[in-house]
C-alpha cells in the first residue's frame, strides 16, 4: 500500500497516527497525518482529496444558471451565500440593475444562513470538547431556520434560491412573520448558549490560550472570517466590500484580539447577535417590487475576468471567472475560506495536546466539501 | 461466605438434613453467585437505560420509548443484539491478552458489588477490611483497560489505555484518602460496622465540614475513576474514536460497557455507605421495617448516580494535563489537610451526633 508519510526522520519517542478520513473530530472526510510524541503534537499534515468532485471543472462545462446549483455542494452550511457569490459575479459582469427587494431578501436570508451555520458550529464545538448536550440545543434553533427556508425556498440545506438576475420566486407570505418570531425566540435562547458553554470553567480552560494565531500570521496565511477576526484582523467582506443591501445597514464587525480558540468562539457568538440585528433592521422594510430581472435563457458573459467576494459563515469566498464570451466560463476558480483556514492548522496546533488539536480544529469551523471541491 | 438472612438459614438448615455440609456450602455459593450475576446484568442494563433517558431529558429529547412500555425493554434488545453479534478483532492483536482484558474489567466490578450491605444482613460477605477490599478490587479494573488498549494493536486504543492508566492511578489516591478521612470517625473498615456507627447520624453530618469536603473530593475522584465525562479521557470519542475499546465488538465490548455502568453504581454505593448511612433511613423513620433498607440504599445510590449523569451531560471534557493538575496540585493537598482537620475534630470530639 502506498504510504503518504512525508516525514521519515522520526525521533525514537515519536510515532505517527492517522486522524481520519473517518474520525469524529474531523467532521467529514479530512485526513490528518499526525506526528505525536506521547500526547504532544509535533506535526499536522492535512491530506485532502477524499471528497473531491471537480466542481471547478464541472463549472467549465455548465451554463451560468447551472453553476449556481453546484455551489450549494461546496460549503453546504452557507449554501445561499455561495449561490449569491456566483449570481453577483454574473450580474456585475452583465451590469444588471438588481431590484432593491431582491437585495434585501438576499441579505436577510444570508444572515439567517449565517445564524444557522453558527448554531450548528456551536453544537459541534461543544461536542468536540466533550459536552454532548450542546449539539441538541444548537440543532433545536437551527431547525427553526431550516423550516423558514423550506417554506420559502423549498429546500432546507441546498437552497438554490438565487438565480442570476434575482430570486427564483418571491418570498412566502409567512416569511416575514416567521423570521420575526424566530428572532424573538433566538434572542431568549442565545443567552442560554453562554450559560451552558461560554461561562463553563472547563470549557474556558480548554480553549483559552490554545491554538494562538497572531494577527500577522492570520494575514500571511490568508485567514478570513471569524478565524481572522479572532486574531484582531478586520477582514469582514460585508464591512469592507459591502454587497446586496449590506451598505445600508449599520452593524458592528465582531473583533477579538487574543487570537486563541476562545476568541474565535466569542467572535462567532457575537456574529449571531450582529446577524440578528441586521435581520431586524431589514425585515420590516422589504421594498415592494419585482423579485428578479429577466435575463436571456442563455447567459453569455462579456469577454474578460470577473471577481466577486462575499462573506460566508466561514470567511471570504471568492469567485473568479474568466470568460471568453461564450455561454460557459473558460475557467472558474473558487477561493474557499476553509482551505486557507485549514492551512494554518499545523502552525497553531503544533506543541499542543491531542485534545487541543480537536478544540482548535473545532474553532476553525471546517466544512470539508468546501476545502475539497 | 456468610449469609444470615432468616429465610436462607431455613433453606440451608433443611438441606443440611440430607447433605454433607460441604455440598450445602457449595450450593450456597453457587446460588449467591447466580443471584449476583443476575443483579449485575439487570443493574447494568437498567443503568444504561437510565443514562439514556437522563441524557434525553437533558438534551430536549424523548429517549428510547419504543421497545416495551416507555422503552423499558430497549436495553434488553440491545444486549441481545450484542450477544448475537460476530466477534471481530484486529489481525495482529495479542489474542490472549485481547480476550482476557474484558474479564479483568467485569470481574473486578462484579467482586466489588459483592461486599455491599443492601440492608441489614443482606450482604454476601462482610469482611473486616471492606473499604480496603473495595479500593483494592476497583483498581484491578484498570489492568483490563490497559491490557485491552495495549493488546488490540491500535494506536488510538493505546493512547486511551495509557491515559486511563495515568488517570486511575492518580485518582485512586484521592478516593483512598477521602474514604480514610471518614474512617477516622468510624474506626472500622468493615462496611456493616461503618453503617452501625451512622445510627447516630450519617457520617456526612457527623463529620460536618471536613466530611463535606471529603465527599466532594470523593465524587470528583470517583467520576474520574470510572472514566466518565468530564474525565472520560480514556474514551474521548471526539479525540480517540472510542479509546481503549476501539477494537472490541459484540459481547466483549458489552463487558467494558456494562462494567463502566456497574462501576458508576459501585462508586455511588460506596458514597452511600460511607457518607449517607447506607441502608439506614433518614432519622430512623422506617427503622421498624428492616426490608425498607433496600429501598433507602438504592434510593440514595441512584440519587448519586443521577448526579454523576448530570456531570456527564453538562460538562465539557478536561484535557489530560489539566486532569492531572487537578488531582496532584489541588485535590491531593486539600485531602491531606482535610484528613488532619478530621483527625483533630475526632480527637477533640467535635463530631455532631443526635
Amino acid at each position: 500500500m502506498e504510504t503518504t508519510i512525508v516525514n521519515n526522520d522520526f525521533k525514537s519517542e515519536e510515532y505517527f497516527i492517522n486522524m481520519g478520513p473517518q474520525h469524529p473530530a474531523t467532521h467529514g472526510v479530512l485526513r490528518l497525518l499526525l506526528t505525536i510524541d506521547g500526547e504532544i503534537i509535533k506535526k499536522v499534515e492535512p491530506d485532502l482529496g477524499y471528497i473531491h468532485r471537480s466542481i471547478e471543472k464541472m463549472c467549465e462545462r455548465d451554463s451560468y444558471q447551472q453553476i449556481v446549483h453546484l455551489t450549494d455542494r461546496m460549503d453546504y452550511l452557507s449554501s445561499h451565500i455561495n449561490n449569491e457569490a456566483v449570481c453577483l459575479a454574473v450580474e456585475n459582469a452583465l451590469q444588471l440593475e438588481i431590484p432593491e427587494r431582491v437585495k434585501v431578501i438576499r441579505t436577510i436570508i444570508d444572515e439567517l444562513t449565517r445564524i444557522a451555520s453558527h448554531t450548528l458550529w456551536w453544537g459541534v464545538m461543544g461536542m468536540d470538547v466533550g459536552a454532548l448536550t450542546t449539539y441538541f440545543y444548537g440543532f433545536r434553533d437551527r431547525e427553526l431556520i431550516n423550516d423558514i427556508f423550506e417554506e420559502t425556498c423549498g429546500a432546507r440545506l441546498t437552497m438554490n434560491y438565487n438565480i442570476p438576475g434575482g430570486l427564483m420566486y418571491d418570498i412566502h407570505p409567512n416569511f416575514v412573520k416567521r423570521v420575526k418570531s424566530f428572532i424573538a425566540h433566538f434572542k431568549t435562547k442565545l443567552p442560554e448558549y453562554d450559560s451552558l458553554l461560554t461561562g463553563n470553567v472547563i470549557f474556558q480552560k480548554r480553549t483559552k490560550g490554545v491554538g494562538i494565531l497572531t494577527k500577522a500570521d492570520a494575514i500571511s496565511f490568508g485567514a478570513s472570517g471569524p478565524v481572522g477576526r479572532g486574531s484582531g484582523y478586520s477582514c469582514d467582506v460585508r464591512k469592507h466590500h459591502p454587497y446586496s443591501a449590506l451598505d445600508k445597514v449599520p452593524f458592528n464587525e465582531a473583533l477579538q484580539t487574543e487570537g486563541d480558540s476562545f476568541a474565535r468562539y466569542l467572535v462567532r457568538i457575537q456574529e449571531m447577535w450582529e446577524s440578528m440585528s441586521i435581520i431586524e433592521q431589514l425585515i420590516d422594510n422589504i421594498p415592494e417590487g419585482d423579485y428578479n430581472v429577466p435575463t436571456n435563457a442563455v447567459i453569455k458573459l462579456p469577454k474578460g475576468e470577473f471577481y466577486q467576494r462575499v462573506e460566508t459563515a466561514r470567511g471570504e469566498l471568492g469567485v473568479y471567472i474568466i470568460s471568453t464570451g461564450t455561454k460557459n466560463p473558460y475557467r472558474l476558480k473558487f477561493r474557499s475560506p476553509g482551505f486557507s483556514n485549514l492551512s494554518l492548522l499545523n502552525h497553531i496546533a503544533v506543541g499542543g495536546k491531542i485534545g487541543d488539536l480537536v478544540a482548535t480544529m473545532a474553532t476553525l469551523d471546517l466544512v470539508i466539501p468546501d476545502i475539497d471541491r | 461466605m456468610h449469609i444470615s438472612l432468616n429465610s436462607s438459614n431455613i433453606i440451608f438448615g433443611w438441606l443440611l438434613n440430607f447433605m454433607p455440609a460441604t455440598a450445602v456450602g457449595i450450593i450456597e455459593m453457587v446460588l449467591i453467585a447466580l443471584a449476583y450475576l443476575t443483579l449485575f446484568a439487570v443493574l447494568g442494563l437498567y443503568l444504561v437505560l437510565m443514562e439514556r433517558k437522563v441524557a434525553a431529558w437533558f438534551q430536549l429529547r424523548i429517549g428510547p420509548n419504543r421497545v416495551g412500555f416507555q422503552g423499558l425493554l430497549q436495553t434488553m434488545a440491545d444486549a441481545l443484539k450484542l450477544v448475537s453479534k460476530e466477534l471481530t478483532g484486529t489481525v495482529k492483536a495479542d489474542k490472549f491478552l485481547y480476550n482476557l482484558a474484558p474479564y479483568f474489567v467485569i470481574i473486578s466490578s462484579l467482586m466489588a458489588l459483592a461486599v455491599f450491605p443492601f440492608t441489614k444482613n443482606l450482604q454476601a460477605f462482610d469482611i473486616n477490611i471492606g473499604i480496603f477490599f473495595l479500593i483494592a478490587i476497583s483498581s484491578v479494573g484498570v489492568i483490563g483497560i490497559l491490557l485491552g488498549g495495549w493488546s488490540s494493536n491500535n494506536k488510538f486504543a493505546l493512547i486511551g489505555a495509557m491515559r486511563s492508566g495515568v488517570q486511575t492511578i492518580s485518582y485512586e489516591l484521592s478516593i483512598g484518602l477521602s474514604l480514610l478521612t471518614m474512617i477516622l470517625i468510624t474506626g472500622s473498615l468493615q462496611l456493616s460496622e461503618i453503617i452501625e456507627v451512622q445510627k447516630n447520624g450519617w457520617l456526612i453530618l457527623q463529620g460536618h465540614i471536613p466530611a463535606i469536603i471529603a465527599f466532594m473530593i470523593y465524587m470528583i475522584a470517583g467520576t474520574a475513576e470510572t472514566n466518565r465525562a468530564p474525565f472520560d479521557m480514556a474514551e474521548a470519542e471526539s479525540e480517540l474514536g472510542a479509546g481503549f475499546h476501539t477494537e472490541y465488538s459484540g459481547m466483549k465490548f458489552a463487558y467494558f460497557f456494562l462494567a463502566e455502568f456497574i462501576n458508576m453504581f459501585i462508586i455511588a454505593a460506596i458514597a452511600t455507605t460511607v457518607f449517607f448511612g447506607g441502608w439506614l433511613s433518614p432519622f430512623g423513620i422506617t427503622e421498624s421495617i428492616p426490608w425498607l433498607g433496600i429501598f433507602w440504599f438504592l434510593a440514595k445510590t441512584f440519587v448519586l448516580v443521577f448526579l454523576m449523569m448530570w456531570f456527564r451531560w453538562t460538562f465539557p471534557r478536561l484535557r489530560i494535563d489539566q486532569l492531572l493538575t487537578l488531582e496532584w496540585k489541588y485535590l491531593l493537598p486539600i485531602n491531606l489537610v482535610n484528613i488532619v482537620i478530621m483527625a483533630v475534630i475526632v480527637w477533640l470530639n467535635l463530631t455532631i451526633q443526635y
